[in-house]
């Protein structure tokens, strides 16, 4: 078997109580404990007085039904139910988010006001393209934007989000190996330190993955990647920055290596916001590249709504990507749907419609408003920004590669707690206890217990300054040997340590209502 | 018993072998929550992928140590994936198989042997 020795636990080796003051009943202050709406019942009642059915019920054929089986309360307990779950839940609007190789920066109010005019909100996706030019000019102008951002000379909007973007990627590359008589390539080759999505994908679009081995300072090991690359293989996927935080500075060698074997060069975008501006990847030889809107042009996470992972594409790729795209024409813009013509190699379609209008609103309104200039900057505070918090850090924690600078986030190992009893996860779960979101952890694989910490460029340095202190505190407690404190957090949060092991062995996956209800 | 680098065992009577995973990798994998094992009538070659097993952190595959059919796989881990983190090398084995080269087997490490090799990972 693989081993992954990265030295999670996953169940709760605590006390199941902290000691001290509970409430009687069992809330904590005013933040309530929450049942499930299906649980706060009323299954008897209704909570709207909805006038008595009129019309013929013949003409509902039958379908008319007397309970409907869902819970019956009335607009305030159903408001509070879930503004009560939304105080539990932590967002970036709250404070510092700093989940590595996650973006969580800051979303700017002025993207969310665009995206709700009318004319981008209230668009069909079927309307005729002639009363639809406004949505077309700005998905043509976002296009030429990321086009200028990475030097490649193509982009294909419509994948939903990074490992859509990947996946529309990789049937790119598989469609011009085959135009080319290279359909036999079935290997891709991905790095030790990949995100997860990356072998996944490769695996979906039918290539077997084989891994590159790093080097001792976290890069791609060169002589693995040349050993390697043969004849077999379709393309490398490989992230810069790397998962570690650190830059490939071996980029330019590996994309020669990998043309030199007639590969193709996938780069994997989800850390672009450490570049944007300062380095374009189609200088670097890069032949296809996803860049998450929802992360590097801000609504982390998609906001809570959807993604946006469009490709760029290289000179040798472009005629396969995907419709549809914008063109100019006689009568103003229009859109390229079928695979003909100029389009003939198109190797089909990611979206039935256009792609995720709202996420190319917002990510235009943030490049407009930041301009050229402000996204360089964007990706020089990321950077120092996570300097900052590495440098604060090294003498209490220990940096997974402490030599150099790091790009935009800052990766700890647990060589720190050797000793101490306390593990990476029990230090995440303290954390919450301090009032703040744990960074990723146990990720990338290849680091010990990995911490891995992105504050981004959105944090103030007080509020960085207030990590830091919070994290030094903790550092300094379990070193101090109150393991205690570590093992029974989060002490403080609405639900205590959960029990992984037994949710994996004995999932309840559906609500079930108990005979009679309430 | 023998042992493979990728943390496997094999005991072998007559010309069958018993196969499961190491105590060391049970510990290092943590909870085992699922296995898959593989079904009778299956021919593996040392080195392919025969049964998977997933703890709460990790899935994995885990590979043949040596060559042969299946005969019989460990049902007793379909409802109770925890006799691998309990018994590793004993009650949580994995799969049966009539082997077709017993020379195999002795090309495996012995337990000094992967002890000695557990200390250089």
């Amino acid at each position: 078997m693989t081993m992954q020795n990265i030295g999670r636990p996953t169940r709760p080796e605590g006390a199941a109580e902290s000691t001290g003051f509970t409430s009687l009943t069992g809330g904590r202050g005013l933040l309530q404990d929450e049942p499930l709406i299906f649980e706060l019942g009323g299954w008897t009642k209704t909570g709207v007085d909805l006038p008595a059915a009129s019309g013929d019920a013949a003409d509902l054929a039958g379908l008319t039904r007397a309970g409907v089986d869902l819970p019956g309360l009335s607009e305030p307990e159903a408001v509070r139910h879930y503004v009560r779950l939304s105080q539990k839940n932590h967002a970036i609007d709250l404070a510092l988010y700093p989940l590595g190789s996650c973006t969580m920066k800051h979303n700017p109010r002025l993207n969310e006001k665009a995206a709700r005019l009318p004319g981008f909100a209230d668009l069909h996706p079927l309307a005729p393209v002639a009363t639809a030019q406004g949505a077309l000019q700005l998905m043509d102008r976002l296009a030429h934007w990321l086009k200028t951002l990475t030097g490649m000379p193509a982009v294909a909007l419509t994948p939903k989000a990074g490992a859509h973007g990947e996946l529309c990627g990789l049937l790119c590359i598989k469609a011009a190996h085959e135009a080319a008589g290279q359909g036999h390539r079935r290997t891709v080759l991905v790095p030790t330190s990949a995100h997860g999505t990356n072998p996944a994908t490769a695996a979906f679009v039918g290539y077997s993955v084989q891994e590159i081995a790093q080097t001792e300072d976290g890069r791609v090991d060169l002589a693995d990647l040349e050993a390697k690359l043969g004849p077999d293989v379709a393309a490398i996927m490989v992230t810069n920055p790397n998962t570690c935080g650190l830059f490939e500075r071996d980029v330019i060698e590996i994309a020669r290596l990998t043309h030199a074997a007639g590969a193709y060069f996938y780069c994997d975008g989800a850390n672009f916001n450490a570049i944007v501006g300062r380095v374009r990847p189609g200088d670097l030889g890069v032949d296809a590249m996803h860049i998450n809107l929802h992360k590097t042009f801000s609504t982390p996470h998609g906001g809570g709504g959807p993604g946006a992972g469009p490709v760029v594409l290289s000179e040798a790729l472009a005629p396969f990507a995907p419709a549809p795209w914008v063109v100019s024409g006689p009568d103003g813009l229009d859109l390229v749907e079928e695979a003909a013509a100029d389009a003939a190699q198109a190797f089909g379609r990611m979206s039935a419609f256009q792609g995720q209008m709202g996420m190319f609103v917002r990510a235009y309104a943030y490049m407009r408003s930041h301009g050229a200039d402000g996204l360089r900057q964007v990706a020089e505070d990321a950077v120092l920004n996570a300097n900052y918090i590495k440098a604060r850090l090294s003498d209490v924690m220990t940096p997974a590669f402490p030599d150099g600078p790091c790009m935009h986030e800052a990766l700890f190992d647990d060589a720190w707690l050797d000793g101490t009893g306390i593990t990476t996860l029990d230090f995440a779960k303290a954390m919450i206890d301090e009032g703040f979101h744990p960074m990723t952890m146990y990720f990338p694989l290849v680091v010990h217990g990995a911490m891995l910490i992105e504050p981004t460029e959105t944090e103030s340095k007080r509020e960085l300054d207030r990590f830091c202190e919070a994290l030094r505190a903790l550092a300094a407690t379990a070193k101090l040997g109150d393991v205690e404190r570590f093992k029974g957090a989060p002490h403080l949060a609405p639900m205590r340590r959960l029990d992984e092991t037994l949710a994996a062995r004995k999932p309840k996956l559906v609500w079930k209502r108990e005979s009679g209800g309430a | 018993m023998r042992f493979t680098k990728d943390h496997e065992w094999v005991v072998l009577e007559g010309d069958v072998a018993t196969i499961g995973i190491t105590a060391h990798a049970a510990e290092q994998l943590g909870d085992v929550v699922f296995v898959e094992t593989p079904e009778p009538g299956k021919v593996v070659k040392a080195g392919d992928a025969f049964a998977v097993v997933e703890s709460v952190k990790a899935a994995s595959d885990v590979y043949a140590p040596i060559s042969g059919e299946v005969i019989e796989g460990n049902t007793v881990l379909g409802d109770a994936p925890e006799t691998v983190n309990a018994d590793p090398e004993n009650g949580g084995w994995f799969a049966k198989v009539r082997v077709s080269d017993p020379s195999q087997y002795d090309a495996l490490m012995d337990r000094p042997a992967y002890e000695a090799f557990l200390a250089t990972q």
